[in-house]
């Protein structure tokens, strides 16, 4: 990574592997993910369940459990190591410098206070503000992520609310203390979709706005085209693939890619048959040595078996990690 | 071959649902409060054509999953009835088993809807030792199920649910429900809960199984894109309602329901330069208990008028394929775009 990325970035992951200890021993989750964020960009993370896309997540926030958890490789968040900070620095930089967004507001909101009372108390919490204050930030907060008639909403409970309003104080209390990066984990996959569209926007008008490093977390290929700039695609807990939105899916090079939106069904399609990737994720107690996308991919061959192909840029901030050549990839250096 | 399903070939629909009604009540808010009513499904009707696919689309709470309960007789309902090849099934323990023997269904949780102390192999041959079928027999049908949608019986009929992967698990619930040789399969929400890949492995399996076995489905999604895919025909709900039905092919070009409208362009662009700019439609689905008088979707329409709070707009037939619950559609309605929709 040259110094200027380091300057520039607000988030800088690297070499991030996680390990989880279990009663049949070891899974390893994450390994060797890296990706560098400056402010106001949105990445987009798509893969399966299982390929490592929420708990790079949670490594980034540190929201994993301690005990049964072993975290190596390099966090930097607005030039802080956040694997190294203690519980203070922790409590400190959770909803401040970084906040998350959840697939269920209804989980993650506390059903026995108001939303106007959980978004003060984050921001007395970490701003020092008097509860006057704290409450007009509320209330500016509701109004900015358009809640309909935002004063008498603060004193609503989540159960009075419907599943996108929630989604909308959500969002205004991971946006009230004005955090340098956003994660957001399937913030819309739980929602309607004339509902789920309208959140979109919001958060694309709000990351104009606020111009935080955002990283979305989704597995609607479509959702990612509508808010990213940068895509990242994972497998098996890697980075298989990585570029710009409009280069990783107009012309995708990894094997995986390929097939992941050649599986997603569109219209033109109807009454042929699907090209899909044959076989299962794979599966993290049992990881197949080399490529853990070999045992599915037609190209595969003995080196892909062997070992596990590293991301290999191709210019243009583009990386792939694939043994095979990309001959179809045009670069413009 | 099942020789009723030869001799039944005829233009009658395998399947007609005719003015389904369903309300549930739900306890007071409060003291002193009145119960409340949740109208799930109102007056819903439509026809399955023999070897057809019908879609049913629409947010939560629009009365999918209540429709595909009332079908199957899970719930029983207020008013209406359904009728295979024309014959009313009734309410009677027999009706039930009569129907269940011609429609079945498979739910979007594949691990909650199979018993996790069964085997593979006992949950499938449940339904047929139910239905007389002998042991030795049921089991021979079994295994070769289980081998059509992709499960080597040898591998998989001793195992237990929680043995699988979800999309394993899905094709067992569709072995289970081909078991008895119904004429008709209803999947609600069937392959939500699986990874892209997959769904597309299972969808694949659908298309092929139902030509095989000379089935009709309903195929109930929040998924557009699979629902286009899969359907002939398709039906929106709203809050309900049947708002619209037709051809995939008419429903999906839009121009219909402005509902249909908005919903068609809420669907993420999955190209990131024609990226959407404007929400097609403001605010969330409303509570199917406090419900807006005349039309259910006026108060997010973009071309309410008058008489749309005032009246309910009739099915108007719109083109040979298409009809729609619409005052744009209906030319006599009184809405100044009346006669607007479905030209």
């Amino acid at each position: 990574m040259s110094s200027k990325e380091a300057v520039d970035s607000v988030l800088v992951v690297n070499d991030l592997s996680v390990e989880f200890a279990g009663a049949r021993g070891t899974v390893k989750a994450l390994d060797g993910v890296g990706f560098s964020l400056e402010k106001g960009q949105v990445l987009g993370v798509i893969g399966e369940s299982g390929s490592g896309k929420s708990v790079t997540m949670r490594a980034i926030l540190r929201i994993l459990p301690t005990k049964t958890t072993k975290i190596s490789g390099q966090i930097t968040v607005d030039g802080e190591d956040v694997l190294a900070m203690n519980e203070k620095q922790l409590a400190r930089y959770r909803g401040r410098v970084a906040s998350m967004i959840f697939q269920e507001p209804a989980l993650s909101l506390d059903p026995v206070f108001t939303i106007g009372h959980q978004i003060a108390e984050a921001v007395m919490r970490h701003t020092g503000a008097s509860r006057e204050n704290a409450r007009r930030r509320a209330l500016e907060m509701l109004e900015k992520v358009k809640i309909p008639s935002a004063e008498s909403r603060l004193r609503n409970y989540p159960h009075e609310m419907s599943g996108g309003m929630l989604q909308r104080a959500m969002i205004a209390l991971a946006l009230s203390c004005d955090p340098k990066v956003l994660l957001a984990d399937e913030p819309t996959t739980a929602l309607d979709a004339t509902v789920q569209i309208q959140i979109i926007l919001l958060l694309r008008q709000l990351q104009l706005e606020m111009q935080m490093a955002t990283v979305f977390v989704t597995h609607d290929v479509g959702v990612a085209a509508e808010i990213a700039d940068q895509i990242a695609v994972m497998y098996g807990g890697r980075i298989v693939e990585y570029g710009a939105v409009r280069d990783v899916l107009m012309n995708p090079q990894h094997p995986y890619t390929k097939g992941l939106l050649a599986s997603t069904i569109h219209g033109s399609m109807a009454g042929t048959r699907i090209n899909t990737i044959p076989g299962m994720p794979p599966d993290l107690n049992n990881m197949p040595d080399g490529c853990a996308f070999a045992p599915r991919c037609g190209h595969a061959h003995a080196d892909c078996h062997a070992v596990s192909p590293k991301l290999k840029p191709l210019g243009n901030g583009r990386q792939v990690a694939c043994v095979l050549d990309h001959p179809s990839l045009v670069v413009q250096p | 071959m099942n020789p009723v399903k030869e001799a039944n070939r005829s233009n009658t629909p395998v399947l007609e649902v005719a003015g389904l009604s369903k309300k549930f009540r739900v306890p007071a808010a409060g003291i002193g409060q009145k119960p409340r009513v949740v109208h799930a499904v109102s007056d819903v009707s439509f026809r399955l054509a023999a070897g057809t696919t019908l879609g049913i689309v629409g947010e939560s709470g629009c009365g999918k999953s209540t429709t595909a309960r009332l079908i199957m007789g899970l719930i029983a309902p207020d008013a209406g009835d359904v009728l295979i090849r024309g014959d009313v099934m009734g309410r009677s323990a027999k009706g039930l088993k009569r129907l269940r023997r011609q429609v079945q269904m498979v739910f979007q949780d594949s691990s909650a809807s199979l018993n996790p102390r069964l085997t593979i192999e006992s949950s499938i041959i449940f339904g047929p030792v139910v239905h007389g079928v002998k042991q030795s027999e049921a089991r021979a049908r079994a295994h070769h199920l289980l081998d059509l949608v992709g499960l080597d019986p040898n591998l998989y009929a001793g195992r237990y649910p929680h043995e699988l992967s979800g999309g394993q698990r899905q094709r067992v619930n569709i072995a289970r429900a081909l078991v008895l040789d119904p004429s008709i399969i209803i999947f609600d929400e069937a392959v939500s809960a699986l990874d892209k890949s997959i769904e597309a492995q299972v969808l694949n399996l659908l298309i092929d199984l139902k030509s095989e076995f000379d089935l009709s489905y309903i195929f109930i999604s929040h998924d557009l894109n699979v629902v286009q895919y899969i359907s002939d025909d398709v039906l929106v709900m709203y809050l309900g309602e049947v708002i619209e039905r037709g051809s995939t092919d008419l429903i999906y070009q839009g121009a219909g329901h402005p509902y249909t409208s908005a919903l068609l362009a809420s669907m993420p662009s999955p190209d990131p330069e024609r990226r959407t700019l404007v929400a097609p439609v403001s605010g969330d689905p409303p509570n199917p208990i406090d419900l807006p008088t005349g039309c259910r979707f006026h108060p997010r329409c973009a071309d309410v008028s008058e008489i749309c709070s005032r009246l309910q707009p009739r099915m108007t037939q719109a083109g040979v394929s298409r009809s729609i619950a619409c005052h744009m559609a209906d030319r006599k309605s009184g809405h100044p775009k009346a006669g607007a929709l479905g030209k």
